[in-house]
């Protein structure tokens, strides 16, 4: 009885207090970059920041800006001027405070800081002044709609002065920020490994410990081992190897649209490319049938799309909605710019996917007369093509950001570094140019209506798909919340 | 001995620096520059003209060279432009893992392909021998990453055995980390013993056929001792030869077996760093492997004089 009732206390303890020691591994898909907010580039690094480095605003499951380390903010009449305010008692991982100078520092970083991949994304910011302990305004040169979703993802990082000095741009060697988790130590190719922060600021939601992070870039073995019990969490599930999780019954499954989107682009001015007429272009979209790709290659997992953002999203415009697959008047199109089969070069990544993908639409525009040769090439090889020009077709893929601005600007915009079909079109950049100036949804929702009327004409590019992005965990992890932009908040979870 | 040491040493310093240029030069014919590929998603023209200037990326190929080169002699093998460690950090980190999974695969190999090796010599004809062919062609043909994913479904999934992945060092738990060896060590070794096996069986025959064995047997020499004392000793040569051979590919790194056990050895550095242009990287893990690679051959070169006395004088 004595006994019975000791098991009885001993459950009753283990049931109330919340599990101690508890480590999560976390399976990447690759290995991060260098650990920097403000010298960081891959979409694998921000998986990690997520636990380390908490931002002034984070994003809700709307889109819209929530409280994180700013608590409040207000943007003036002239648009120019943002006046934030801090969360009060915030403490970095090395215990310096985050007041109003830090976060001036951590601002005036990503701007200044040689090498900052955070300047292009903030810099109409003109200047940061401190008005009190935790207040600070932000003064713009013009105003810059896409500003508080900058500061949802890296460029509101915000890091230690002290120990930014003291690194330099060797920061990402011992990162000090101010988030749940701060680091200990990372041993490249093989782990990261963040512990919880002991002064956080909403430390009572943080359960778990420990992290680790696991860069496996195979999608079979990242799953092999979550199935061993070697890992808890993993991200990218591969679409087709969602039966295997699901039959599982340790397995749970986590997914959300990505903000991204999958899309061709055409190479115009490329001398003697099919592609430089309109009409080529047009024919090829039409050749393509979204809805069957998607089914191929994907298990009908993902979501076609035509625009550079989902058919869910809010700033999706109706008035175009994802066009049927129109093999006659793709032909007819063709025989009309008197280039009755084609011959295009698609340039692919040669990941698992890509090629699939490129072999599909290859089988598909066939049929209206195409002549699509493959070009698998790495990464880094694709990208020196794009650069110099040296494509017809390339199959490109975007991560995504919070602001539709940032799945737009820097690819259609006149001379933008992403704009790989160097396309340059006055009306498309006035409309570009109304949509950064004003935060009024309904005069920004007319500016993305303008644009669509110019980039569904004219096609620098198609867009194809939004792919979804899977996450696959253990059964004893709780608390699991799937976010737009593809992040992990570590914040409420547990491990049973 | 020691004239024989020097002279092979000194010849080891050009092929280092000839081995060093042509993997500089030929990193150069790869499309797209550190700068292309570190440059992030945005693509800022500014961060890229920054990242050129400061690897020097900007400046003509032979300068880059001796920029590199006068770093090596001063025991500097530069930074890893995407990690921004040094890459003699990396190199320091990896090298024992790459080594130990070489030395166990090897064991693993030798246990496995050396008396298989001589027993198919010894029975050659028979079931035995047929059996162990058949064991050798299977395990020349397996391909590495399918039975590494298989060896996970059965031992870590099914039985829960081992561990599916990671590396545990030696001086944190010498058990965790032969468990966490064991998988990996066993598909490399696996692949090495077949080809341990058919070198063994060739050279064993070729010495059972010769003269003095068969006087050896006639004398009344005990079948056990014929095979271990007169017969393995020079059958013996090509099979160091061969090891030391493949130990020196096993020390590149074993690329698809690192990334199916996620073990951080030499491989996933070099495939992530070419990938990434990281070419400080690619060439400190060239340096070091070339290296060793000169002074494995060497060794072979003394335990053959030393298993067979004939060949010292030569």
């Amino acid at each position: 009885m004595l006994r019975l009732f000791a098991a009885g206390l001993v459950a009753g303890i283990a049931a109330l207090s919340p599990v101690q020691a508890q480590t999560l591994r976390f399976g990447l898909m690759e290995d991060p970059d260098a650990l920097d907010p403000t010298l960081a580039r891959t979409f694998t690094s921000r998986m990690v920041f997520a636990a380390m480095c908490d931002k002034l605003v984070d994003i809700g499951p709307d889109l819209k800006p929530v409280p994180q380390l700013a608590t409040s903010w207000s943007l003036s009449e002239d648009q120019k001027t943002l006046t934030m305010t801090l969360r009060p008692g915030v403490r970095f991982h090395d215990g310096e405070k985050l007041d109003a100078a830090a976060a001036k520092y951590s601002i005036e970083r990503h701007l200044k800081l040689p090498g900052s991949q955070r300047r292009g994304e903030i810099a109409p910011i003109d200047r940061v002044e401190v008005v009190d302990d935790l207040t600070f305004k932000i003064f713009l040169k013009t105003p810059f709609a896409p500003l508080m979703a900058q500061f949802t993802d890296r460029a509101g990082m915000m890091v230690s002065p002290k120990a930014a000095e003291r690194l330099g741009d060797k920061f990402s060697t011992a990162p000090v920020c101010a988030g749940p988790f701060k680091f200990v130590e990372r041993v490249p190719q093989d782990r990261i490994v963040v512990e919880r922060f002991d002064d956080y600021w909403n430390k009572d939601q943080i359960h778990l410990k420990r992290i680790e992070f696991r860069p496996i870039p195979d999608g079979t073995v990242r799953l092999t081992n979550l199935r061993a019990g070697q890992l808890e969490l993993l991200e990218r599930l591969t679409p087709t190897d969602l039966p295997q999780v699901t039959r599982d019954p340790k397995l749970k499954i986590g997914s959300t649209i990505e903000l991204g989107f999958q899309s061709i682009v055409f190479n115009p001015n490329r001398a003697g490319s099919a592609v430089a007429d309109p009409r080529v272009r047009a024919a090829f979209d039409l050749a393509i049938d979204r809805n069957a790709l998607n089914q191929v290659v994907f298990s009908g997992e993902f979501l076609p799309g035509n625009q550079w953002v989902s058919p869910k999203h809010p700033a999706y415009v109706k008035d175009y909605p994802l066009p049927k697959r129109d093999v006659a008047k793709a032909k007819a199109l063709l025989a009309e710019a008197g280039i009755p089969k084609p011959s295009v070069t698609l340039t692919v990544y040669a990941n698992n996917e890509a090629p699939q993908v490129g072999q599909v639409i290859q089988a598909m525009t066939r049929e209206a007369g195409f002549d699509v040769k493959l070009q698998a090439t790495d990464f880094t090889t694709a990208l020196d093509a794009a650069d110099k020009g040296n494509f017809d077709a390339y199959l490109y893929s975007w991560s995504g950001r919070p602001d539709p601005d940032g799945n737009t600007f820097s690819f259609l915009a006149c001379k933008t570094p992403l704009n790989y079909a160097r396309y340059c079109n006055p009306e498309a950049d006035a409309a570009l140019a109304a949509e950064r100036a004003t935060v009024d949804p309904a005069q920004r929702a007319e500016a993305w209506k303008h644009l669509a009327d110019r980039v569904m004409a004219d096609r620098p590019l198609i867009y194809l798909f939004h792919r979804k992005l899977f996450w696959a965990y253990s059964n004893k992890l709780t608390g699991f919340t799937p976010y737009p932009d593809g992040l992990v908040r570590f914040t409420g979870l547990t491990l049973n | 001995m020691l004239r024989f040491l020097v002279q092979r040493l000194a010849l080891a310093i050009p092929t280092l620096v000839i081995a060093s240029m042509i993997i500089f030069t030929l990193q150069q014919l790869l499309p797209g520059d550190t700068a292309t590929a570190l440059s992030g998603e945005e693509r800022d023209p500014e961060v890229i003209a920054f990242i050129r200037q400061k690897y020097h990326l900007d400046q003509p190929l032979p300068v880059r060279y001796a920029l590199w080169a006068g770093g090596v002699l001063q025991g500097d093998l530069g930074e890893s432009i995407r990690l921004q460690k040094p890459v003699i950090d990396l190199v320091i980190e990896k090298l024992p893992v790459t080594l130990e999974l070489a030395c166990l695969a090897m064991l693993v190999a030798l246990v496995i392909g050396v008396p298989m090796g001589i027993l198919s010599a010894v029975k050659r004809g028979t079931a035995a021998d047929t059996l162990a062919n058949g064991i050798a062609l299977w395990g020349l043909s397996v391909p590495n990453f399918w039975l590494g994913i298989l060896m996970i479904l059965l031992f870590s999934v099914q039985l829960g055995w081992l561990p599916a992945s990671g590396y545990v060092s030696p001086f944190e738990s010498l058990s965790e980390n032969l468990r966490s060896m064991a998988m990996p060590a066993f598909v490399l070794g696996n692949a090495i013993a077949a080809v341990m096996m058919r070198h063994t069986r060739a050279a064993m025959l070729g010495v059972l056929g010769s003269d003095y064995v068969r006087t050896a047997r006639a004398k009344g020499v005990s079948p056990l001792r014929l095979i271990l004392r007169h017969a393995l000793p020079n059958a013996a040569i090509p099979i160091i030869t061969l090891g030391a051979l493949e130990f020196g590919q096993l020390l590149s790194g074993a690329v698809l077996t690192e990334q199916v056990f996620s073990v951080p050895g030499f491989g996933k550095l070099m495939v992530d760093a070419v990938f990434n242009r990281d070419y400080a990287t690619v060439q400190g893990v060239v340096i070091c492997t070339a290296t060793t690679y000169v002074l494995l051959n060497l060794a072979a070169d003394l335990l053959a004089a030393f298993v067979n006395p004939k060949l010292r004088r030569a």
